[in-house]
This record gives structure tokens, sequence and C-alpha cells, in this order.
């Protein structure tokens, strides 16, 4: 088992004739993901490695069944984008692109309150599930089908907990890269809750940053409804207040959303937040009695 | 992007948010002139700086004599200040805001930004203006009002009545609560159309005639949508940044000065924050953020070694690539051709992992380089704080 994603998920590329779009659809095709089309306005017809173009996502999904979309629209019209996925029905939106207006994406969570959709991201690596199904641009190799979920706000730091999981023969269940946005459509709790559920996670590793308050309701929640064991690890406890640490979202404001006040709440809530991020996978095989 | 007051105070003019008669002007010459066309009871001059606390610091004068105006901008104008938020470094001002002054009955606070959690723009209104919203947030969290913003339908007045009713306003100033209501709504207007992160009003005051006025004003805007306002761009002032910030900008790389001695070169902003954290546990300071991007090419690098060699204080380089699609032996190479274009003297520590990192490492200890390398992170960070200290030493 996993989550939102596996070998059967069929998956839709938007943006799939750029440069990106296309070496990653690739790149997922060739990790075993089904990519069964693509989307890019005025190129239907055209395919990119056998993957067939459509104008638009409702055809894409009338004609391929397609239940899931990776966006690689350039930040100017993702916003669009994302509203055009979820008005074809797609369950799972996962959006790669970075640098998408703010105010953009507050219109769109809203719009997709009222829909059946689910967005990961934006500005994220996206969602695999080991050994099944890669929707993302994270490199496919270091993952290992084993026990334990990963979430994560950041994208190579997400790779060097997940390097680390698979060295020490842990292997991970999925791993969700949720994004750095301040804005992002899935947070912390309805995956903790989700590997909760989950049979084959054992453990979940959680890579927080500063800025928001999102890892300390996150430590409210894993307090009340988490069994398994959560391993966290925090960026930024050397940031500077006020200061944008690259990613739109990791910004102290007005001391609010610093490392050390997250650090605290999830270690409160049972958490074994690590200090160095060179032993998190270390402390889930310990935590995991290994 | 922050701007400077006099600039928020246009926008606010711009979208019928009341503020006191001003200009700014950046000579005394120009402030004599200003001032005589004023003729105001009460003129206030205040330094323009993007930063908090100008009052405190002397940056904020008042006086009734006309005549002290141009005596004033003299005084402040080339000035350094330094306040809670510039660093002990300080803040040169270029450029006063001289206003008329106003008799104040009433001060109160109010912001607009959107809320992470919710994600809707919301209000926060206080009665405690002129404080800082931190610490009325802290101490009396019970004077803090907040109200949402359904982005879907937008600012209603019933938006603005929670707010007014809530500050007590009826009871202070009965004639302030219509142009309360309708000044929440120019600034959710001002807020969605120019793509604000934060627009702040404090101290917002009731008069001793009864009129609201934004007496300061300060708007930051959100950086990924300036491409879409010629008008919010015109209004950045390079004097208030951080000249390796601007070079790191135009290189498209991602760079905030610290202030150790650890320069760091890291792909992926996580990974960055991470390995500013590591040097520290190593027992150093580090010198910079900086991301040059999940595809790190010989030239990102190149340019990375440029801005951290210009830093003078940097006494050692770490760089951690986690190769993902960027594969490490090109990294590598890319290290190699960048220290010899840069004539790189200082220790430099190269993590590398992930794909083709073996290889990647064979080839930084083959090229002749004076460059240490290392798989394991906290194993590199060690090593480039080791490396440091003899440096010092020797």
């Amino acid at each position: 088992m996993s989550i939102l994603v596996n070998k059967s998920t069929r998956v839709v590329v938007q943006g799939i004739t750029g440069k990106e779009g296309s070496f990653h659809a690739t790149q997922c095709q060739a990790y075993g993901t089904q990519v069964v089309a693509g989307v890019t306005p005025g190129k239907a017809g055209q395919e990119v490695e056998g993957i067939p173009v459509f104008h638009t996502v409702r055809d894409a999904v009338k004609e391929t069944d397609a239940t899931t979309s990776l966006i690689f629209v350039p930040p100017p019209f993702a916003a669009d984008a994302i509203l055009e996925a979820a008005n074809a029905g797609i369950w799972l939106v996962v959006c790669i692109t970075e640098g998408i207006p703010v105010n953009d994406m507050v219109r769109v969570k809203r719009a997709l309150a009222s829909t059946q959709t689910r967005l990961i991201g934006p500005n994220c690596p996206g969602i695999i599930t080991a050994d099944e199904c890669k929707i993302g641009i994270m490199p496919g190799f270091i993952h290992k089908k084993g026990k334990v979920g990963v979430i994560s706000r950041s994208g190579t730091l997400t790779y060097e907990a997940v390097n680390q999981l698979t060295n020490l023969g842990l292997g991970e269940t999925t791993c969700v890269g949720i994004g750095g946005d301040p804005i992002i459509g899935t947070g912390y709790i309805d995956l903790l809750q989700m590997f909760e559920h989950d049979e084959e996670t054992k453990a979940v590793v959680m890579i927080g940053e500063i800025g928001g308050d999102a890892e300390e309701k996150a430590a409210a929640f894993i307090k009340r409804e988490m069994t398994k064991p959560v391993i966290g690890f925090i960026a930024g406890m050397t940031a500077p207040p006020g200061r944008r640490m690259g990613h739109a979202g990791a910004i102290i404001t007005g001391g609010q959303g610093t490392a050390k006040e997250k650090i605290a709440a999830l270690e409160a809530a049972g958490v074994r937040v690590v200090r160095n991020p060179a032993e998190i996978g270390e402390t889930v095989k310990a935590a995991l009695g290994e | 992007m922050n701007i400077h007051e006099f600039q928020a105070k246009e926008l606010f003019a711009q979208f019928g948010v009341p503020v006191p008669r001003g200009k700014a002007i950046k000579t005394p010459r120009a402030a004599e002139k200003w001032a005589v066309a004023l003729d105001a009871p009460v003129y206030v001059v205040k330094a323009q700086i993007h930063a908090g606390g100008r009052g405190k610091a002397g940056g904020v004068k008042i006086t009734k004599q006309r005549e002290e105006v141009p005596v004033l901008t003299k005084a402040l104008i080339g000035k350094t200040l330094v306040t809670h938020q510039t660093g002990p470094k300080g803040r040169k001002v270029r450029r006063l805001l001289i206003e008329e002054g106003a008799g104040i009955d009433k001060e109160l606070y109010l912001s607009l930004l959107v809320d992470r959690d919710s994600g809707c723009p919301t209000f926060l209104a206080s009665t405690e203006g002129g404080m800082e919203i931190e610490e009325v947030a802290e101490k009396t969290p019970e004077k803090l009002f907040r109200e949402t913003i359904d982005p879907a339908v937008g600012y209603h007045p019933y938006n603005g009545r929670n707010l007014a009713f809530a500050l007590g306003l009826p009871a202070l100033e009965k004639t302030v609560v219509t142009p309360f209501i309708q000044m929440l709504g120019n600034l959710y207007r001002l807020f969605m159309e120019k793509n604000a992160s934060l627009v702040e009003i404090n101290p917002l005051v009731i008069t001793t005639d009864k009129q609201l006025v934004a007496l300061d004003g300060k708007v930051t805007f959100d950086d990924n949508a300036l491409y879409k306002h010629q008008d919010v761009q015109a209004f950045r002032d390079l004097h208030e940044e951080e000249p390796l910030e601007i070079e790191a900008g135009a290189n498209n790389l991602n760079y905030v000065k610290l202030d150790g001695d650890i320069g760091c070169m890291v792909n992926g902003a996580g990974l960055a924050m991470a390995t500013m954290d590591v040097i520290k546990l190593a027992g150093a300071e580090p010198a910079n953020f900086l991301d040059v991007g999940g595809g790190a090419t010989k030239e990102t690098v190149a340019a990375g070694f440029r801005i951290l060699l210009k830093d003078r204080k940097v006494k050692g380089i770490f760089i951690n690539i986690f190769g993902g699609i960027v594969r490490c032996e090109r990294i590598a190479y890319g290290v190699i051709e960048a220290s010899k274009e840069v004539g790189m003297t200082l220790p430099v520590v190269v993590r590398l992992q992930g794909t083709n990192a073996e290889e990647g490492r064979k080839i930084l200890l083959e090229s002749g380089l004076k460059v240490d390398v290392a798989t394991d992170l906290w194993e590199a960070a060690q090593k480039i704080v080791a490396m440091k200290r003899k440096r010092k030493r020797g």
C-alpha cells in the first residue's frame, strides 16, 4: 500500500511540450508511471515520446481517463492550469511550478475548496510511491520500497533524507513534497492522517522549515491522533528574521515562525526532532527499534 | 519587495485612502520651498529608509516653525540611522518626507495580509495604535481583532462593520465609522490589484477634527507578481538593498548575506538552510544563504564563487550539492572550471551526493585543485570548519 498514488495512477502532464515538461514526463514514464496524456493548448495531435498531446485537460481526460495531473506550466499561467484540471474532474493535481503570485493562489485555494480536487504544491518536487509511480522531478533511483512515509516542504533536503532512509535499508512508502510557498494545496495534517491509516507505513519523516505555523498545527494533530512514530527536522535554525530564505514561504515575520518554536511544539507532541540533518535516517531506525 | 513610506502613501492616495499632505524631498532648498507651499501649523520631517523604528532612532522631527524645516532637513539628510531593524551598520538617509502635522485624538492599528492557514486575505486591527503589533498580540491579544475576507466574493461592508464595532469605533467617534468601512474596501482593492503581501497603517489616527488619516504606511509586494506591475517595479530603491544580493539576483541566484565566515553554496532552498544549520552545529557561523537552484551549472557555480569571494569575511567555502537530475560529475567539472576562472584561494570543501557522486568526487580529487571532497553532510561541515581554523592559525 501507499498513499494517493500507485502503479495504476493515470497521469496527464500539463505543459508537456515545454523543455521541463517533456524531460520530466519522459523521466516519470521511465520510472514506471503511467503517463497517459499531455496537454499544451494548440498542440493536439502531437506526441512526446509516444505520449499523446491534447489541447485541453477536458479532452485528455475524455480520451485517456487520466485522474491525476502534473503541472509544468510557467508561473503566470499556472493558476489557470490548476483550475482547468479541477474543472476537468482531475482528482489529484501536482503543481511543480515555482513563483506563482500569492494572490493567484488565494483564489485557487478558495475555488478548490468547493471541488473534489486535491492539490499538492505548488513549488514542490512532487509525489512518489517508491518503485511504483513518480509524479514529479525527484531523482527516482534514490527511492526504494520500504516502510517510511515522508512529508516535506523542501526539494533537495527531502532527497537527502530519502537517500539516508534507502541507504539504511529502511526504504519509503510514499514521499510527498508539499511545497515551499506560503499557500499550498495540501498540508502536513491530511498526509499524516493518510500515513497513519496506511498499513505499510511504519514511521513518518516530517521535514519543515521556518515560516508560518503549519508545523505547530501539525504538532497538535500528532499529539492527538498519531500512533506511529514521527521524526522531524526543521531547517532554518540559523536564518535571520524578516529575510526570505529562497522559498517564498520561508520567512520569520514578527518573531513568528522560528525554527525554535516549531521544534519545541513538535517535541512537546512527542516527535523526535533531529538537530543535525545528517542523522535523520539513524533516528528513524532507532525509533523503529531496528 | 519593500517600498518607502512616501511611496506607500502615494499608493494610498491613489486608492482613496486619506493621508496627510506631504512630499518627498532630497535637499534643504527643496524642503524650504515645500514648507512654504505646505503652510501648515505643524511640520513633520520623516527620514525615508526601509526600516521601522525611525522615530526612536531620531529619524522623525516635528516643528511648528517653518524656518526650522530646512534646518532639520540639513541635519537628517546624509545621516546614518541605526534602528532595531537596520542592523548595526544602519541606513543612510537620502530622502525625507515632509508632511503637515495632525492633531491626534486616537491611534489605531490596521493591516492586511494573507493568512497562511486559511489562505485568505485577513485584516488585523487594534485599538493600540503606534505600538508594535507583535507586542500587542503577545501582551494584550484581546485588543487585536481579525477579519477574514472570502476571496470568492471580496470585501463587503459587513467586514468593515465587524471590525468597526469590535474596535468600539462608534463609541469613540461616530463620524469616522463610514469612512473606516470605505477605507478597508479601498485597502483590499489595493492589496489585490497590486499584489501586495502586506499593507500596514500604524498608526491610523482619528484627528482632533474627527478625520481618519493614515499617519504612517508600509506596503510590501509579492516578488512573484512584480512582472504584472510596472508602476510597482519603479518603486524599487537599490540603495536599500545589499549590493551582493543585487548581483546575485541579476545572476538568478538566491542569496542572503549573513554575518559568519563560512560561505556556502547549495542546490535547493531547504538544503541550503539545513547546510547553514549544520555549519553552526559544527562550531562556525554561516556567511550566507545561497541557493544555486536545482540545475547547478558551471556558470551558476562561477557566479556563486564570485559573490562569496566579494564578502571579505568569508574564510572558507562549503559546496553542498545533492545531484538529482543534475549529475555530480558535471558539477565537479563546473567547480574545477569556476575555481580556475575566479582564482580560488580559500579552502573549499565539496560534498557531492546523489547521481554519479562517486565519479564527481574522483574528478575533483584528481584535478590537482586544492579542494577537499566529502560524501557525508556532517563530515563535510566538520572539515570546512577545521580547515578554516587551521588557516587562521597558520
